[in-house]
């Protein structure tokens, strides 16, 4: 277990060394400066600026120079706001990004899997193909048409609940539902598919033989191996749910990650999307390695080592 | 297992979305930029799905958004095609160190946001392009350069799942006796590949391509939502999108706006999902 892990570490790391260069380097590369405003800079004041922010001399220099600053813990200063460190931005919204991301989850989660297990267990029948065209229908709805609709719908149809904002309870309801529907219809699939396949397994045969009744054969022997499936599609679900849906903060005006991120990229604000980046792909190779983890423990036939 | 009726109603129904793409606006009374004074009026005889702040016809919009669509959606899914297809088999193929490398890379890609390569293939060529075409015969093209950008840079981002598919089945392909024997009988690496090899993996790329043609269109009107994809004059579903929920208020909002390209966008994804759903158990019937 702890070599399996510290093997896993070691090996991320040049893969998050590698994403973090590759998106320095390609908003560097861009054409565009984070210093542009309306009004045209004069050159010299542009050097300064560029010196100011360790952004002068060639570009592996800059590399290095803003990775030695990342090894430190220091992920720079946003260049369009001001006055304002990427660790102080990412600090503020990632929370926000991550507490609706995981109310998401739970919901992408909670719904898909009874609803997969309820069709496989139906397998063949009006219920069946009734809940294969509804997940097919969640995977085709994406969040922008989601959101409008349902803020349309349910905010100024229904006038149930509040358009946009952040801050209290109900105006996290549409936003997390919103952001969860296209997942549902994944995850009832993937656990379909996984019991389909474990129910014609041999151990499925001799517990049916024993006489275990077929709600608690699907329910309690045939989910926990059928679920493998629905796991390696969590984790990197999970790191993308987390770090924050830019049209779910952009429709609802949340202040989260994500809205920061889409401003970052079209100013240009390198350290800004370099620093979301790398949040982004730490989050994702946590979660993959978590994902690996639970394979294993649900699966005792998966060696951690392989 | 024969194509069910189903099938055939799916591939009915795209076949009217194609041909009201591309015939229909010859058929409307209205150009697709035509101002008019009835600014944001429902729903009527006059106009179909109502018209916009502007005056413009909404239906003929959505038509001509659903050329783009559907342009970007099979352009760029033929360029993931293309690229996955080739990166996987020559990753299986090889094998080894080689492999480890190359799917190594696509760790890399997989974990950067699809939209920072995307925007910034767009920005980096853009205008290079437009100079490029601007003076030769392709002219024409040169103020399109950005839409051709965006399909292949739509390409280029999408073709990560399908590499890791062909390579997984490559892997398995290249221990067969077949592979073995022809290259016993001294057949080159390029013959091997292409004329045993891929044909073997030809039926999953062609349902992947099913799934690819929505994720696509998706991944298109995504961007366009978020004001990155196509740019106005031109609109494709996901910019109709966009400027419909732009104009959401709590008083009078124009639901039409909203509702018509929703559908549009929805069902058009929903028939491809269903068609690569079908054909993909077609393929996993005749495998058993």
């Amino acid at each position: 277990m702890l070599s399996f892990l510290a093997r896993r570490l070691l090996s991320s790391i040049p893969v998050v060394g590698a994403v973090l260069a590759l998106c320095f380097l390609l908003v560097r590369i861009a054409p565009g400066s984070p210093f542009a405003t309306e009004r045209s800079l004069d050159p010299a004041t542009q050097i300064m600026l560029e010196k100011k922010y360790g952004l002068s001399g060639t570009l592996p220099e800059q590399l290095f120079r803003y990775g030695s600053n990342v090894l430190r813990g220091d992920l720079g200063d946003s260049l369009k706001f001001r006055g304002r460190t990427v660790g102080e931005i990412i600090g503020q919204s990632l929370p926000r990004s991550l507490l609706l991301g995981s109310i998401a989850f739970t919901l992408a989660l909670g719904l898909g899997i009874p609803l997969g297990a309820w069709a496989a267990a139906h397998h063949g029948k009006k219920t069946d193909s009734l809940l294969n065209s509804f997940a097919l229908l969640t995977l085709s709805t994406p969040t922008f048409v989601l959101a409008p609709v349902s803020v349309l719908l349910f905010s100024f149809g229904l006038k149930l609940l509040p358009p946009a904002g952040w801050g209290t309870l109900s105006q996290l309801i549409l936003p997390a539902i919103c952001l969860a529907i296209p997942f549902v219809g994944v995850c009832a699939r993937l656990t379909r598919g996984g019991l389909l396949e474990t129910l014609g397994s041999d151990f499925i045969r001799t517990a049916r033989a024993k006489g275990v009744s077929e709600n608690k054969l699907v329910y309690l022997h045939a989910l926990r191996p059928a679920i493998l499936p629905l796991v390696a599609y969590a984790g990197p679900l999970a790191a993308n749910i987390l770090t924050g849906s830019l049209v779910i903060e952009e429709v609802f005006a949340i202040p989260g990650i994500g809205q920061f991120f889409v401003n970052g990229v079209i100013n240009r604000d390198v350290f800004l999307v370099s620093g979301v980046v790398l949040v982004y792909c730490l989050l994702l190779l946590f979660f993959n390695l978590l994902a690996d983890w639970l394979t294993a423990m649900l699966d005792p036939r998966i060696r951690l080592s392989s | 297992m024969k194509p069910s009726r189903s099938t055939w109603i799916i591939l009915g129904f795209l076949a009217i979305l194609v041909s009201a793409a591309v015939f229909g606006p010859a058929v409307s009374p209205y150009g697709v930029g035509e101002l008019s004074s009835n600014r944001l009026t429902p729903p009527s005889p006059h106009h179909w799905l109502g018209t916009d702040l502007h005056g413009r016809d909404l239906l003929i919009r959505l038509m001509y958004g659903a050329r783009i669509s559907l342009l970007v959606g099979f352009v760029g899914a033929s360029i993931s095609l293309l690229i996955g297809v080739a990166y996987g088999l020559t990753a299986g193929y090889l094998g080894g160190r080689t492999d480890n490398l190359m799917m190594r890379a696509v760790d890399v890609l997989y974990a950067l946001p699809r939209i920072v390569l995307v925007i910034v293939l767009i920005s980096l060529f853009d205008l290079k392009l437009k100079n490029l075409f601007d003076g030769t015969f392709l002219t024409a093209f040169a103020n399109h350069a950005r839409l051709l950008l965006l399909f292949v840079g739509l390409g280029m981002v999408e073709w990560l799942t399908l590499a890791r598919i062909v390579r997984a089945q490559v892997l398995t392909i290249k221990e067969r006796p077949f592979v073995l024997s022809s290259r016993l009988i001294g057949q080159s690496t390029p013959v091997i590949l292409f004329r045993q090899i891929l044909p073997q993996v030809l039926p999953i790329v062609i349902t992947y391509l099913t799934l690819a043609l929505p994720a696509v269109i998706l991944e298109e009107s995504f961007l366009s939502f978020l004001g990155l994809g196509v740019q106005a004059p031109l609109a494709s579903w996901g910019t109709l999108l966009a400027d419909g929920a732009s104009m959401l208020n709590p008083i009078d909002t124009p639901w039409w706006l909203i509702v018509f390209p929703a559908t549009a966008l929805v069902v058009c994804l929903l028939s491809f999902n269903l068609l690569g759903d079908q054909l993909r158990r077609l393929g996993t019937d005749s495998g058993r």
